[in-house]
């Protein structure tokens, strides 16, 4: 060291830098920087959140305007409640937040972007626990303030009607809380089948696949069976945390929540070794 | 510093690096050069811990890359495929990097004016052109004030003023003491940047290296002379570690292990008449190529299709 150096002032040989250090939290804020800066963050979302009001409230008004005109109640609407018109949209939005949830992991493979990420956090999975949380927690409020939104307008439509009905009700609250569970899990599903598939179009089609083409594929299946295994499919289990009321051949509230954070972190998994063990 | 030892990666049958060692020295820039394919961008993933060494091991300041509790710190990389989402703005792209190192604002704005990207800082990277988007890949590398900064082919697609700025920016960050790893397959570019060379063909160091050292190894210190009487001027020059070569008959010699002023004293002690006495400059691209040429991995033929 230098006589020079150590005779000045110790603020001016080093000046406030801040600690470089990568963190959990950091990652966090990283990753929901990334989020909001791109447009298709603003629009898939927005579109989940007008699939959940917007047919929500289609399918109140027309459930009323078939009961004003006295017309014999469409089968489809034959044991509707102002609970199950609110959540119409509800398979539309997990479509919709479930392939925001691919995009965001996805999207830094297609783009390239991923060396940048991971030269930033080379340990890696801080990057995968971060997008999943953020992630999760952004569809999570989407989806509970959508499907709170679409309640409150049905109840409004539905008042004074046989089925009319309120927040207050038994079930409700938890109920659209449930719809935010349902579909936060769903995101964080699709930010594990984005990173495990490194595919935008790979992993939409495992996504829809899952959640919509499978359960039809239940019929193919002996009845014994079927009745054993489709409560367990990760969008009956979704169907179950929703459900006002428990129905036989269904998982309570509680079981299908567990059932399917089974399969969240399975996905998780599967992304997490892909992602530790593969060059990216 | 970057320290690799016996570095290697395999992909199936295919040894894209080979058992390669050396050690890039803080305070200089050092060349990284060879041929397309012949393993840079490979070695250079591995350092930043992008792929996983099949065997070897490469440190960054006596520690993996990952092993740092700052990467960005340690060392700022510019790869030679884009690495940026292109719906994201300059802007947000290094204040996405920022963030997760806790690197302030005014770090980026600093990065931004540094690279000249002022201007187009807010718009969406995808539309920005090759030499906009290797500046922002360089403002990517210098966020975190690096100690080790490392280029994948920097002048790529850059015009002349760009190249300059690139040539500059180099030179200065080793003048400050750092270390710069930059790789490049053109001879000519490392010559004028490049204090260390690290030649490498087919996965394999061919040469660690000084420019001039380079050079002399290439055949640089063979003279041309021509003269009236090429046997009595052979049988003037002759002596331990000489060696003369030329067609019989011809009055051109090509010697090597004697200078020029050497040779003129000695021909003229012996009243031999010198027509012509060159010292054979060999270019850097030639020392190169010589270096090169049985690891290229395509070879041109002259043969019509």
């Amino acid at each position: 060291m230098s006589v020079i150096a150590d005779t000045r002032p110790a603020a001016e040989v080093a000046p406030a830098r801040p600690r470089l250090k990568v963190t959990g939290r950091r990652v966090a804020r990283s990753e929901w920087a990334k989020l909001w800066s791109l447009r298709s963050t603003w629009i898939t979302l927005g579109l989940g959140l007008l699939f959940l009001l917007a047919f929500g409230t289609i399918a109140s008004l027309r459930y009323k305007s078939m009961l004003d005109s006295g017309q014999p109640m469409d089968p489809d609407f034959a044991d509707a409640t102002t609970y199950s018109l609110a959540l119409f949209g509800v398979p539309f939005a997990l479509i919709a937040l479930g392939v925001l949830g691919v995009l965001t992991a996805s999207g830094e493979y297609t783009t390239g972007m991923i060396r940048s990420t991971l030269a930033a956090v080379p340990r890696r999975l801080p990057v995968l626990w971060s997008k999943a949380a953020v992630y999760g927690v952004l569809a999570f409020a989407a989806g509970a303030v959508g499907a709170l939104g679409s309640f409150l307008i049905s109840s409004a439509v539905q008042s004074g009607t046989p089925i009319g009905m309120s927040l207050s009700d038994a079930g409700v609250l938890r109920g659209l809380l449930g719809v935010g569970v349902y579909l936060g899990l769903v995101g964080v599903i699709g930010v594990a089948l984005g990173t495990l598939l490194r595919s935008t179009a790979g992993g939409i089609s495992a996504l829809v696949g899952t959640f919509l083409l499978v359960p039809g594929l239940m019929s193919l299946l002996p009845k014994s069976w079927r009745a054993d295994l489709t409560p367990y499919l990760p969008s009956n289990a979704g169907d179950s945390i929703t459900a006002l009321h428990h129905a036989t051949g269904t998982l309570s509230a509680g079981a299908g929540l567990l059932v399917l954070l089974g399969w969240t972190v399975l996905a998780l998994g599967g992304a997490a070794y892909r992602l530790m063990r593969a060059d990216a | 510093m970057i320290e690799a030892r016996q570095l290697t990666k395999r992909y199936g049958d295919k040894t894209a690096v080979d058992g390669v060692d050396f050690t890039v020295r803080p305070g200089a820039v050092t060349g990284f050069l060879g041929p397309n394919g012949a393993g840079k961008s490979t070695t250079m993933r591995m350092i930043i811990g992008l792929d996983a060494p099949t065997s070897g091991t490469v440190t960054v300041n006596g520690r993996r890359y990952a092993g740092h509790s700052a990467p960005l710190h340690e060392v700022g990389a510019l790869l030679e495929a884009r690495s940026i989402h292109p719906g994201r703005s300059a802007f947000d792209h290094l204040m996405a990097l920022a963030y997760t190192h806790g690197i302030p604002k005014a770090r980026v704005t600093e990065v931004i004016e540094l690279t000249g990207l002022q201007s187009v800082a807010g718009k969406r990277a995808g539309a920005f052109s090759l030499g906009m988007g290797q500046r922002l890949g360089i403002a990517a590398a210098l966020l975190g004030d690096p100690q080790t900064i490392m280029l994948d082919e920097p002048v790529n697609g850059l015009d002349p003023d760009g190249v300059l700025w690139i040539r500059n920016l180099l030179t200065g960050l080793a003048a400050d003491g750092r270390t710069v790893f930059v790789s490049s397959h053109l001879m000519s570019e490392m010559a004028l940047v490049a204090d260390h060379l690290i030649v490498v063909g087919r996965g394999r160091v061919l040469a660690d290296t000084t420019v001039q050292d380079l050079v002399r190894r290439a055949g640089g210190d063979t003279v041309l002379v021509a003269t009236a009487d090429p046997a009595g001027l052979r049988r003037v020059l002759a002596g331990p570690g000489v060696e003369i070569t030329g067609s019989p008959g011809s009055e051109r010699l090509s010697v090597t292990g004697l200078p020029a002023r050497a040779i003129g004293l000695r021909a003229a002690e012996h009243g031999i008449a010198l027509f012509e006495l060159t010292d054979k400059t060999v270019s850097l691209e030639e020392a190169f190529m010589e270096l090169t040429k049985e690891s290229v991995e395509y070879h041109s033929t002259a043969r019509a299709a």
